[in-house]
């Protein structure tokens, strides 16, 4: 019985799979978010199973390992981050004269290497959406509720 | 120096979204770590959107209507932004009661922790304010508006006490349900036309004719923006919220934020996209007329400053719907300068109010009294607001209300004309209440020690004041032609807004 209490999260079982499975699914992610541009998915549905791979740590080892991989401090600078990135490669379009005017040399298409902006908005997008959505999750966890005398 | 030759001069339409979408971010990087980082930031940027917004005057007089190409994709298959009278007018309604409010805020949201976090939240509202102005693109329209609608959600809760999670989570609801009806509009609009460009959707119906789906559509957009601006049967939300929230956030949402998502996009929508007709004509002005008066009366029984404030809103938005719903030319007019009027002393009786809570930290009536004799600028300068709101000549509020009730009498509507000179009334009678109870009469012995506040709160109040004495002028003939009638132009056109949008796409 101790042995549980000292070890926050779930069982051995569930542990030992998601040892496995965690690379895999973050590897996935990035992997959607990197081709957003030429098959489907792209920055929202990658950054969607990159904060996932992060909860399922959470989920099975409790959160003092998941905040520890990625605190809930470098989640909100990431959030932030990637808003000012993506708004950054818009304001850049200016070079080209309009505001999100894709400005990059775009290569071939169907290529990882094309479409310019686009993958970048794709991997700014990534950064928002997976530290907006960890940090709605781990702000759910901790929340503490202030008890009030009446 | 001829601003429309300048190469820069047409980008400036996506900085109004730029600017506060980047500092907002930057804010909630930067605001915690480096100290006083998110008052100055606030304010430059702030004050960069005024004078931005300024500028855009003068660019719709040099060049007319200005249609930008986001991403440099032609419209109807890209998004555009529309510059004209009205987005002008608008944007200057909006820049310059954010600029005075994050003035304000400086001392005032001291006392709040997390400062920073109620100017990014204040700044995200600004940026979707701004991009429902400037959009030319019906679902661009919803996004914005769903970004100023959450990010004010949080801001009625920005005190997290019991009252205002209530207040927050009631506003959610109804707000939801109006962005759900919006949505659903957009949808059948588009299963229609096939097109999401306002431009194009409006020439697509000239070409469908008269159709069954458009007075849907028109019925759930009269419920969507109709929530939005608290209209009579769907306001239940606003006594609530507004008050809920902290001083400058009850200014900014009285004052602006139900004005650009709700009356601008209902106008915009109404007499430019799907054309006014008869019927929506007569039930806009039904439904005005019915805001004013019950607004009206609502108001006359609260003892809660915020909350008499709030309910006063809902009584003069019925007036500007009711205005614009005559779509006569002079309605229109009358209209927006009842809104630009309102905006300003809206905002200055709020900010009042804050000031009085920020003195005596209560908001009820019956607990204040002889505030003049301790703070003669905030007693002044509400009694300047007051006195506007209910339409005492010479102050602005009276020549918005003498040109609305002479633009009924012109449209030959005389029980409405009288019923808004009735209201005019009622609103002078809870005027002076709050007056008589807050600021004459003798000072209350537990309010002995209060102080005027701060210096950059009076700043504000005094600036606002000064508006509210001089906004009469902007009806002088050389004004009038480059600010107000600008803006009743656009309306005036009605669905001819098609052939200017792609008349002006270079």
């Amino acid at each position: 019985m101790n042995k549980k209490i000292k070890q926050p999260g779930m069982t051995l079982i569930v542990k030992t799979i998601t040892r496995l499975t965690v690379g895999l699914i973050l590897l996935y992610g990035i992997y959607i978010v990197t081709h957003g541009h030429i098959s489907p998915g792209g920055g929202f549905a990658g950054g969607v199973i990159i904060a996932l791979s992060f909860i399922h740590l959470m989920l099975a080892f409790g959160k003092d390992l998941a905040l520890r991989k990625l605190s809930e401090k470098l989640a909100a600078f990431f959030e932030s981050f990637g808003a000012i990135m993506f708004l950054t490669i818009g304001l850049l379009g200016f070079i080209g004269g309009y505001f999100f005017f894709n400005f990059i040399f775009k290569g071939k298409p169907f290529n990882l290497f094309s479409a310019g902006i686009i993958p970048l908005c794709n991997i700014a997008i990534c950064f928002k959406v997976g530290a907006g959505l960890f940090a709605v999750f781990v702000a759910l966890i901790l929340l503490k509720v202030p008890i009030k005398k009446e | 120096m001829n601003l429309a030759s300048l190469p820069v001069s047409h980008n400036l339409l996506p900085l109004f979204v730029a600017i506060p979408l980047g500092s907002a971010f930057l804010v909630s990087l930067l605001g915690k770590r480096v100290k006083g980082f998110s008052d100055t930031f606030s304010n430059v940027a702030t004050f960069s959107l005024l004078s931005i917004s300024l500028l855009s005057i003068l660019l719709v007089k040099h060049s007319g209507t200005v249609v930008y190409k986001v991403g440099g994709w032609i419209p109807p298959i890209g998004i555009c932004m529309v510059l004209d009278g009205l987005t002008s007018f608008m944007l200057v309604t909006i820049n310059l009661i954010a600029f005075l409010v994050t003035i304000y805020s400086i001392s005032y949201m001291e006392r709040y922790t997390a400062k920073w976090k109620f100017y990014t939240l204040f700044l995200l509202m600004l940026a979707g304010m701004n991009g429902v102005i400037v959009t030319g693109d019906m679902f661009n329209l919803f996004v914005f508006l769903e970004i100023a609608s959450i990010s004010s959600y949080a801001l009625v809760a920005f005190g997290v006490e019991r009252e205002e999670l209530e207040a927050s989570f009631k506003y959610m609801v109804m707000g939801i349900m109006a962005s759900l009806f919006i949505l659903l509009g957009i949808a059948f609009l588009y299963s229609l036309t096939s097109t999401l460009n306002m431009a194009d959707i409006s020439r697509t119906l000239a070409k469908i004719g008269d159709n069954q789906t458009v007075f849907f559509v028109a019925a759930l957009f009269l419920m969507g923006f109709g929530l939005k601006a608290a209209l009579v049967p769907f306001h239940s939300w606003l006594p609530d919220a507004h008050p809920s929230a902290p001083a400058p956030i009850s200014a900014m949402l009285s004052g602006v934020l139900i004005k650009a998502l709700g009356v601008y996009a209902l106008a915009r929508i109404f007499l430019n996209v799907l054309g006014m007709t008869a019927v929506s004509s007569s039930i806009l002005m039904v439904l005005g007329a019915i805001s004013m008066v019950l607004g009206g009366l609502l108001a006359l029984g609260q003892e809660d400053i915020k909350r008499l404030f709030a309910y006063s809103s809902i009584s003069q938005i019925g007036y500007v719907v009711f205005a614009i719903g005559m779509g006569t030319p002079l309605g229109i007019l009358a209209g927006l300068f009842h809104l630009f009027n309102h905006a300003i002393f809206k905002s200055l009786l709020f900010l009042n109010s804050g000031s009085i809570e920020y003195a005596t930290g209560t908001r009820d009536l019956r607990k204040m009294g002889g505030l003049t004799s301790k703070m003669p600028v905030t007693g002044y300068s509400s009694l300047v607001g007051s006195m506007s709101i209910s339409g005492i000549p010479p102050l602005s509020g009276f020549w918005s209300k003498l040109l609305i009730i002479l633009a009924a009498i012109e449209a030959k509507h005389f029980i409405f004309a009288s019923i808004a000179v009735l209201v005019s009334i009622l609103t002078l009678a809870y005027y002076l209440k709050v007056q008589k109870l807050a600021f004459f009469g003798e000072l209350k012995d537990s309010l002995k020690g209060i102080k005027e506040v701060p210096l950059t709160m009076k700043l504000s109040m005094i600036a606002l004041s000064i508006i509210c004495i001089f906004g009469g002028l902007l009806l002088i003939p050389g004004v009038q032609k480059n600010f107000l009638n600008l803006a009743t132009e656009v309306l005036v056109n009605g669905t001819n807004y098609a052939q200017i949008i792609f008349g002006s796409i270079k």
